[in-house]
């Protein structure tokens, strides 16, 4: 029972593997960018989850005494390194673009024989 | 200048930060340059300040917002910080004043603004790196500094930049994911992300199993970023590609800044708290350091391109600093970091004369350089000076630091002198690499080339030459950059008994 209750932390793990997989194993390099956004979701959720406080509520002072508040600085801190990601997505689907534009492929083996020549 | 002098932690970062957007809409020819340089030099200026505040009064503490420290976000300026403060503001600075034309040679003019743009948001980062006392703020500088990067080296027009620099987004993202997955452990277990006060509540922690995987976690990312042998298979060609002037400007820096965050993390934060940490540190690393000393050296002896010759030998450079590291003493940190300072001194040098070299010559390759000296002597003989620096000649700054580095492996006693063997050696590889370039550059049969009629501007060789008599200075007067180091190492050990 107790590894099912560590469960957000299976998803974290299987994620980020998952995510790391594609980035090692994979030659075309849209699927190496969609594996680096897998990886970077899978810490996203490391983050949100850890944050979440038995019964905790959302962070909203209402008064009451005995209220249990969820912690908000990791969601915060996460957001920013969602835009972080965001930026890093973008980047690397633009340089894929201009790869496309200049060897006409993004296989990476593909390149590197382009390259080799 | 009173009322500001007390914000000059924040004006560091917000100088080349606030200035970068602005460039992007100077579209008369220059003008963009003319901004960037003059926010590089302010930033310098700004550095040098710091520095002289750090050597008199100790480490500069500001708070952003007077929000109280724990809570609110601390900036922090000590010895480490300001020595590497130094380094990036005065590499941006000097390739940015000396680089104009190679510049103009390699971005068209109507993207010049945005690569200027990118160019201070990178300074902005790393220099943002270095005065954050968080962790999360650390995060967020690296990444911005290393968007900005990816976008200068794939600035330039050699094509085969952008699969270069593909892979470095890839293993750079990777790391700092890496970092950021440490970071949030020891958030879980302490609560806290301001560096000085996590030190102190990981006292607290019960089970040290997560901080010692966060441990993990952060050392490995940051040495992705750093390109510590074997983790360095990006910089090479990222270098090798990218437009000269942000090679001499990110050579000399970059990945320096994440040693900085791998030091102060594992000295500073984890060195007091795991038990036997300096020993597991010492066991990883020495022999990565050792093994990037001699295969970078090894590869730069038969590398054809001297940029990329100068990259192999920058993952040598970084395997003597991780060396001094590794020794886990205050001996050895002071070398380590010393030799920061110093090799991005040499490095800087000779990236700008190689940039010079690449206006005359027909290429990069070594046999295209064939009596470049002839053509180009003042120039050559910066390359020539930095290059002994490199190699480590006395009266020139790579000697003081090597020296400095064998004293420490000394103290090790009979467990010293294979690692005194192996900074030897690899000094006389670079003497190899370095004579290689020397031979063809001055003895080769010259090739009769059309594209000789660019001469270089007199400032950029100017700039080449003050970068080379730096080189010299800091050969015969080594005390500023020895007491920083000295002071950072002191501070870095001091749970050390």
């Amino acid at each position: 029972m107790e590894l099912l209750g560590l469960y957000h932390y299976w998803v974290f793990a299987i994620l980020l593997m998952t995510g790391f997989y594609a980035v090692v194993a994979k030659l075309n390099l849209f699927k190496k960018l969609i594996g680096l956004s897998l990886f970077q979701a899978a810490v996203f959720l490391l983050y949100i989850t850890m944050s979440k406080v038995d019964g905790g509520t959302a962070p909203i002072f209402s008064g009451a005494a005995d209220a249990v508040f969820s912690n908000p600085l990791p969601q915060v801190l996460i957001l920013t390194a969602i835009v972080v990601g965001i930026s890093t997505t973008a980047l690397g689907l633009g340089i894929v673009v201009r790869i496309k534009e200049e060897y006409g492929s993004i296989e990476e083996d593909e390149i590197q024989e382009i390259d080799r020549r | 200048m009173s009322g500001l002098g007390q914000h000059l932690p924040a004006l560091q970062v917000v100088v080349p930060m606030l200035v970068a957007p602005m460039v992007v809409l100077l579209r008369p020819r220059g003008l963009a340059w003319a901004a960037s340089t003059a926010a590089s030099v302010l930033a310098f200026v700004i550095a040098i300040e710091l520095t002289l505040q750090v050597l008199g009064a100790g480490p500069v503490g500001y708070l952003m917002g007077s929000w109280p420290a724990p809570y609110g976000i601390e900036l922090r300026v000590d010895a480490l910080s300001a020595l590497l403060l130094l380094v990036v503001t005065g590499a941006s600075t000097v390739a940015l004043v000396g680089g104009r034309q190679s510049l103009d040679a390699q971005i068209e003019a109507d993207r010049q603004p945005y690569f200027f743009a990118a160019w201070l948001l990178a300074l902005a980062g790393l220099s943002g790196i270095l005065v954050a006392a968080d962790a999360f703020n650390i995060f967020e500088f690296m990444e911005i500094s290393s968007l900005a990067s990816y976008v200068l080296i794939a600035g330039g027009p050699d094509r085969r930049a952008l699969p270069s620099v593909f892979k470095y987004l890839i293993m750079g993202t990777i790391g700092a994911t890496f970092y950021l997955i440490g970071v949030g452990l020891i958030y879980m277990m302490t609560g806290t992300l301001n560096l000085a006060d996590m030190e102190l509540r990981i006292h607290a922690v019960g089970d040290l199993t997560p901080i010692l995987a966060a441990a993990g976690f952060i050392t490995v990312g940051l040495a992705l970023k750093a390109a510590i042998f074997p983790l360095h298979v990006w910089l090479p060609n990222a270098y090798t590609y990218a437009p000269h002037m942000a090679t001499a400007f990110l050579a000399a820096c970059s990945t320096k800044v994440s040693l900085y965050v791998l030091l102060r993390f594992d000295f500073f934060v984890f060195q007091g708290n795991l038990e036997g940490h300096d020993l597991q540190f010492a066991i990883y690393l020495m022999p990565l350091a050792v093994l990037g000393i001699l295969v970078g050296s090894a590869v730069a002896m038969f590398e054809r391109n001297i940029k990329r010759l100068l990259a192999f030998s920058s993952v040598a450079q970084i395997g003597y600093m991780m060396l001094g590291a590794s020794l886990v003493s205050i001996a050895g940190l002071t070398a380590g970091i010393l030799h920061i300072f110093n090799h991005a001194l040499a490095k800087g040098t000779l990236f700008l004369a190689v940039a010079s070299f690449a206006m005359v010559a027909a290429g990069l390759r070594l046999n295209e350089l064939s009596g470049i000296a002839r053509r180009m002597p003042w120039t050559f003989g910066a390359f020539v000076v930095a290059g002994l620096s490199l190699i480590g000649i006395p009266g020139t700054a790579g000697f003081v630091s090597k020296w400095y580095l064998i004293m420490a492996v000394m103290e090790l006693g009979p467990a010293g002198v294979p690692l005194v063997a192996v900074i030897l050696i690899s000094s006389l590889m670079a003497v190899v690499y370095i004579w290689r370039i020397v031979e063809v550059a001055c003895f080769a049969k010259t090739e009769e080339q059309g594209s000789s009629a660019i001469a270089v501007s007199p400032l950029m060789i100017v700039v080449t030459w003050l970068a080379a008599l730096a080189n010299i200075y800091f050969g015969l007067a080594p005390a500023l950059p020895l007491t920083l180091s000295g002071d950072a190492a002191a501070e870095l050990l001091r749970h050390l008994p």
